[in-house]
């Protein structure tokens, strides 16, 4: 008894055992597809996250009383941050290590250790009044007595013991002697330059009111130069052209772009363009007058952006806009893009104007200034705000963008003793400001180009590349590529699953249904290399004979129907209607047949002998081998099958007493067919026509290989597009793992899951209400 | 007429026209694959042509006709040639010569007119290779060691120069092989003792010691090496190319030589099995575009495999709670929903989804918990096989559900009932009698699966499938099964080579094998699938009476 008491009571146990294994198994699959949905979301959402600014290290400065703080830099792990007083000192300051780590000999502890940037005897007791920074690491001192000095403070980083170290140190790229800039050896109030591997240019104006242009070209390659020796190069010196207003008013502010073509000067409101290419003279290339908000404004200051093609322009109304070259029908001209406010309505700012602009090295986001010490951050291409706040109290002595972008360095007025100088560090988590609603689904205008567009183009050779993704060519090309597809199938599909379910014997229909739906089962992998490698270079031999088809299939149909009506009965008898698409298959074939032999000769007497060319040389029309209707025939074999036997399930399936009743009622076949039979199906025939589209969409290696990949906007069924589909497996194994490129891959992906979701969940909806209505009849 | 466009007849018709056309497209599709892919192994004809150019000059094409297509001779008006009037296109052969060595391309147009004479001698060879691909052209004499020697002995030569090309190939894969690993797991143990701060002087040098004996046993097996390389290229073959040239081949480069026009019917049906033979046993050659596909086929039948045993028992609890344990609520609506859109999900998603969950964040924890000896180079981090099979397995998951679900559908509730009455719990019900009835339905489901994963080819360019893997998944070095590395696959191998490779053309051929091997898998695996199911419905027909 008691043995058969546990055996119940253990029965019991994996009863419910199994109960509770076996739904959580069900369970699992619901799991499955949300952890779909969430990771998705998980990776896409920080595209969408707006900049952060936090506050990190501060380091109260010890400098005696009358010192300038005039620049700061920092390394790309942001560990070391140096500052250049006007004595002409450099001061570094360890941010993260502790006082045993730093043993070098510039380091101890977070103190600061200090040492003179004047090497050299000619620059005894001398007092820097800038320090002139370029898109490099380079920076160009410039004293009192107007000496020059370009040093290079560096980082490296040493491994020793499995423990990285950063070492800092100064180089001097061209000696540490004075550069003999100007001629006559002027001081230059302004001063500005940029440097490649074989020249350096400097643009100034002096004191004696001359604008000059001075070229170092080296003998060999600046950059091979780091142990601080003298150098040989070849200086050429130039003398701009002024117009008088800049002679009067004197010049605010000069750019050099860093590919050493052009040269932006500010004297006012005006900008002055200069172009630096030619050898022989500096030539005025065009001047920038931008449209202010009122007339009491005025600009304030101006930077480049990154990439040496745009300038920005800050006002005294707190807005900067964005100018670059863009190819008119009267030839490149300068033109305001884009403009942005930084002011902020909530707060009432005590001062608007824009006292500095500051870039980033390697994107295109920018960073505003005000003289209380407001901070807006922008990102030029995507338009967007991402950021403003208090930074500082008032205009700070230097402020720096980490390399990577993801740190500020700000060195201003200590907020509790006005005496003391402050270094404040803050980190920036902004990894995707490029990427907006907006940039993804609206026009852009990016530099270079003659207007907005929608341009995907995720990568490239060249450094300064900026990457485009606008989601709308490769939307538009999936849509494009499913209408097509659909276009060719709907048809095709609905009309055999018509047949089939409704005029066929059941003998056929057992045969016939499940050769069409092998299909289904063709990898798609075989039906794209057929297209690509086969069908394009056949379709674009005949495409006559493709076109004739579209009329000729229809009409050699009809035929065979009309010549079968006038048979005799006998020959009726012995070939009954049911055999329709058996008699039709040779019809078909011969209809092809013909269709393609034609094709030469029509070609011959219609197009010059080549269709093809006379479709580009004649009508204008591109023409790729894979285009839109490789890919409409290809995937709409894909999508038939889905199609076909969804639709043939519903129309099979309306019962049999209406039909009957229509029939009895004296209805011919067909008219029961499109009045009773059809119209009971719709529902079905629609989820049908769902999930094909459903499939169109997400389809990928058939795309991938009969489409030339070309994410453009063209509806010609003669070109190619690029899918959301063909394009993740395109470049997803390129993408970098967490930058914008992939997480939008990633978004690419979450639409397809939405889209098909969506139709998938409408198209299931709609047959469970079907079978239900069924049911009830 | 009227009357009949009234009666509806037409568009009966027409409606009909979309069954041929589906069915036509159907059939033509599996014919072509299927004839184009079996021509690829059928010896063909070797040719001979004696051509007369437009400048008159003289030379000799010897090859095989690879294609032919007529053009309208207006569109050759710049050739001036002399035609007869009434002709209006002209035939133009592609012909396939070979010798990559003396010509830079292997195919090249022949316009027919050109062609003074054809013919198809006996002795006209083709040279199959491991590198450079065929060589066309007569067997001129047949070097052993530095003398000529009597070419029949060519057939007992070329045996030699196999067997031991396959001792090389054992040595380096096996025996090399084994201690490639075997070092670069000592490597991985150094390093993870030092990570360990472990490494004590005594094992320090037990594993120096094992390294020692390692590269001795290494050196031994490379001079053993070298021994068969030195044997293997004595000697050479010198073969006339078709411009009179002598080619000198070593026999170490020769993998056949077959007199193809010699060669009787029933030769040439043997030739062609042999063919079949070799390209499903042996590995690619020349970037893919030559040689056989077996490490393609191993990849696929591994990773479908591994897939199966994930997904089969997924997709059948669902199922049985799907039918037999879930209410009629909305949460069960819920689940179907799920289902059939697991099922919609484009398989692409599928593949984002496994690159970013399993293989970045899943496969990247592993890394750092258990293979962190090997970091920055990621084990687990990186796609590979068994990613590979988790991806699919969740793509096919709704496949098995569904098969499942309607075999537990079509069995008779009486046998629920009638088990239950005499004292089963449900779980001994399901067990006992529920599943061995539904377990056809439950293979059809697998059975569908492995088809849908055997083809399916988007994902797997995400998460784990590489055109060339220097090693299979399994091999004899422990622990023997490596799921961690990447394989081939048949159906990347075919966008692969159709699409990637340096010569299309010349790889085309292949593609369609390739994709008849494919097809004929997946064909096969659906007949069986449709097959089962279709018995099965008439035995449960057979038990509800």
């Amino acid at each position: 008894m008691a043995t058969l008491i546990s055996a119940t009571r253990s029965r019991a146990v994996k009863n419910s055992l199994a109960k509770w294994l076996i739904t959580l198994g069900g369970i699992s699959v619901l799991f499955t597809l949300v952890l779909i949905f969430l990771y998705l979301l998980y990776v896409v959402m920080p595209i969408f996250e707006s900049a952060k600014i936090e506050p990190a290290v501060n380091i109260s400065i010890d400098l005696p009383a009358n010192d300038k703080v005039l620049a700061t830099g920092v390394d790309e792990l942001q560990e070391l941050v140096y500052q250049i007083t006007d004595t002409g000192t450099i001061h570094f300051y360890h941010l993260t290590a502790s006082a045993e780590q730093a043993s070098n000999q510039f380091l101890v502890g977070d103190k600061a250790l200090s040492r003179s940037l004047f090497a050299s005897d000619g620059f005894n007791q001398e007092q820097l009044v800038s320090v002139v920074n370029s898109f490099s690491a380079n920076k160009l001192l410039h004293t009192r007595s107007g000496k020059t000095l370009l040093i290079q403070p560096g980082f490296h980083a040493l491994y020793a013991n499995d423990t990285r170290e950063i070492i800092a140190q100064v180089n001097y790229p061209l000696g540490q002697k004075s550069l003999k800039i100007d001629e006559q050896q002027a001081k230059l109030p302004q001063l500005a330059f940029a440097l490649d591997d074989e020249k350096i240019v400097f643009v100034a104006f002096t004191e004696d009111k001359r604008l000059i242009k001075t070229s170092f070209i080296a003998d060999d390659e600046f950059g091979s130069n780091s142990a601080g020796d003298d150098i040989d190069y070849e200086i050429i010196y130039q003398q701009i052209d002024l117009p008088t207003a800049i002679v009067n008013s004197g010049v605010d502010e000069i750019k050099v772009t860093p590919d050493l073509s052009l040269a932006f000067v500010r004297t006012g409101s005006t900008v002055w363009v200069y172009s630096l290419k030619e050898h022989d003279e500096v030539r005025l290339k065009a001047t920038i007058t931008p449209i202010l908000s009122s007339e009491d404004t005025y600009l304030t200051s101006m930077a480049l952006l990154s990439g040496s093609s745009s300038v920005l322009l800050g006002d005294s109304s707190g807005h900067v806009s964005q100018w670059f070259e863009v190819a008119t029908e009267s030839g490149r001209q300068f033109k305001q893009i884009r403009s942005f406010n930084a002011n902020d309505d909530s707060q009432k700012q005590t001062s608007k104007a824009i006292t500095a602009i500051y870039t980033e090295r390697f994107r295109k986001s920018f960073y505003t200034m005000t003289a209380s010490g407001w901070v807006n951050v922008f990102y030029t291409t995507s338009s967007a705000h991402l950021w403003q706040g208090q930074l500082a109290s008032s205009q700070p002595a230097a402020f720096t963008i980490a390399p990577r972008a993801n740190g500020l360095i700000i060195i201003g007025n200590d907020p509790l003793d006005a005496n003391k100088q402050n270094l404040q560090t803050f980190s920036v988590h902004n990894e995707h400001p490029e990427v907006t609603w907006q940039a993804l689904w609206q026009e852009v205008w990016y530099e270079g180009y003659p207007e907005p567009d929608y341009i995907w183009q995720s990568s490239s050779g060249s450094d300064d590349f900026e990457a485009k993704f606008s989601l709308v060519p490769i939307s538009f090309g999936t849509i494009k590529a499913a209408f097509y597809a659909m276009l060719f199938a709907v048809p095709v599909a609905l009309s055999a699953a018509i047949y089939t379910a409704y005029f066929m014997t059941p003998n056929l229909r057992k045969k016939v249904k499940p050769t069409i739906e092998m299909m289904e089962a063709l990898p798609t992998v075989i039906l794209g290399f057929l297209a690509g490698l086969w069908l394009a270079p056949l379709m674009e031999e005949y495409l006559p004979a493709i076109f004739m088809l579209f009329i000729l299939l229809p009409l050699a149909t009809l035929l065979t129907a009309f010549s079968w009506h006038k048979l005799p009965n006998k020959v009726k008898d012995k070939l009954p209607e049911t055999l329709a698409p058996i008699l039709l298959i040779p019809v078909i074939i011969l209809t092809t047949y013909v269709a393609f032999s034609l094709s030469p000769w029509l070609e011959a007497m219609l197009f010059n002998g080549d269709m093809r060319q006379y479709l580009t040389n004649d009508l204008g029309i591109n023409f790729d081998q894979r285009n839109a209707l490789v890919v409409g025939i290809a995937m709409g074999f894909a999508v038939i099958p889905t199609i076909y036997t969804m639709a043939e399930d519903a129309i099979f399936s309306v019962p049999g007493h209406l039909t009957n009743g229509s029939l009895a009622l004296g209805a011919t076949q067909w008219q029961t067919l499109v009045g009773v039979v059809l119209l009971t199906a719709s529902p079905g025939i629609f989820s049908a026509v769902m999930m094909g589209l459903g499939r169109a969409v997400g389809e990928t290696m058939i795309v991938l290989m009969a489409t030339g990949n070309t994410p453009i906007l063209d509806w010609s069924i003669f070109q190619g597009m690029r899918t959301l589909a063909a394009n993740i497996a395109v470049e997803m194994p390129e993408a970098e793992v967490g930058s914008s490129h992939y997480r939008i891959l990633f978004l690419a992906a979450f639409v397809l899951f939405i889209f098909t979701f969506i139709f998938n969940t409408a198209a299931e909806f709609v047959r469970q209400r079907l079978r239900e209505k069924y049911s009830s009849m | 007429m009227n009357k009949w466009f009234k009666s509806g007849a037409p568009w009966i018709w027409l409606s009909a026209a979309g069954v041929s056309i589906s069915l036509i497209s159907v059939l033509g599709l599996l014919w072509l694959i299927a004839s184009r892919g079996l021509s690829y192994f059928w010896p063909s004809q070797l040719y001979q042509f004696d051509v007369l150019d437009k400048n008159g000059v003289k030379s000799v094409v010897i090859g095989e006709i690879y294609d032919r297509e007529e053009i309208p001779v207006s569109q050759l008006a710049h050739l001036n040639l002399v035609l007869p009037p009434e002709q209006e296109v002209l035939e133009r052969l592609l012909i396939k010569t070979g010798n990559r060595e003396l010509v830079s391309l292997d195919f090249r147009w022949l316009l027919s007119h050109y062609i003074q004479k054809t013919e198809t001698p006996k002795d006209l060879v083709v040279v199959e290779r491991r590198t450079n691909g065929n060589f066309y052209g007569y067997i001129d004499s047949v070097v052993v060691d530095g003398k000529v020697v009597d070419s029949n002995q060519l057939t007992t030569l070329l045996a030699r120069v196999e067997n031991f090309q396959q001792q090389i190939d054992d040595l380096q894969k096996s025996d090399i092989g084994a201690i490639n690993y075997q070092l670069e797991r000592l490597r991985l143990k150094t390093r993870k003792y030092q990570l360990q701060n472990k490494l004590t002087a005594s094992v320090q040098a037990e594993i120096d010691s094992e390294v020692v004996s390692l590269n001795q046993r290494y050196a031994k097996l490379e001079q053993e090496l070298m021994g068969y390389r030195e044997e293997i290229s004595r000697d050479h073959l010198v073969m006339r190319a078709m411009d009179g040239q002598l080619v000198p081949i070593n026999l170490e480069y020769i993998l056949k030589v077959t007199f193809n026009n010699k060669l009787n019917f029933f030769e040439k049906l043997s030739t062609f099995f042999s063919q079949i033979g070799s390209f499903i046993i042996e590995d690619p050659r020349e970037a893919n575009t030559e040689g056989g596909v077996f490490p393609a086929i191993f990849g696929t039948v591994l990773m479908v495999l591994l897939m199966t045993v994930i997904v089969s028992p997924l997709g059948v609890i669902a199922a049985i709670y799907l039918h037999e344990y879930a209410g009629k609520n909305a949460f069960t609506s819920f689940l179907r929903i799920a289902v059939i859109n697991l099922a919609g999900v484009p398989s692409i998603v599928y593949g984002v989804f496994g690159l970013g969950f399993f293989v970045y964040m899943v496969g990247g924890s592993l890394d750092q918990l258990f293979y962190s000896e090997n970091l920055p180079s990621p084990t687990f981090g990186t796609p590979g096989v068994l990613w590979s099979s988790l991806t699919l397995a969740i793509l096919t998951l709704p496949v098995v559900i569904v098969s499942t679900e309607e075999g537990l559908s079509r069995i008779p509730s009486e046998m629920r009932y009638g088990s239950l009455a005499l004292g089963a719990t449900k779980a001994e019900t399901l067990w006992r009698i529920i599943l061995p009835i539904a377990s056809p339905a439950i293979m059809t489901g697998i059975i569908l699966a492995i088809a849908r994963a055997a083809g399916e080819v988007a994902p797997l360019m995400l998460v784990g499938v590489v055109k060339m893997a220097p090693n299979l998944p399994l091999d004899g070095n422990f622990p023997f099964l490596h799921l961690d590395r990447k394989f081939m696959h048949l159906g990347f191998h075919i966008y692969d080579v159709g699409f990637q490779s340096p010569n299309v053309e010349a790889a085309r051929p292949l593609v369609f094998a390739t994709a008849l091997l494919l097809v004929s898998i997946i064909v096969a695996l659906n007949m069986t699938a449709v097959s089962i199911r279709n018995r099965l419905r008439e035995k449960y027909k057979m038990l509800e009476h």
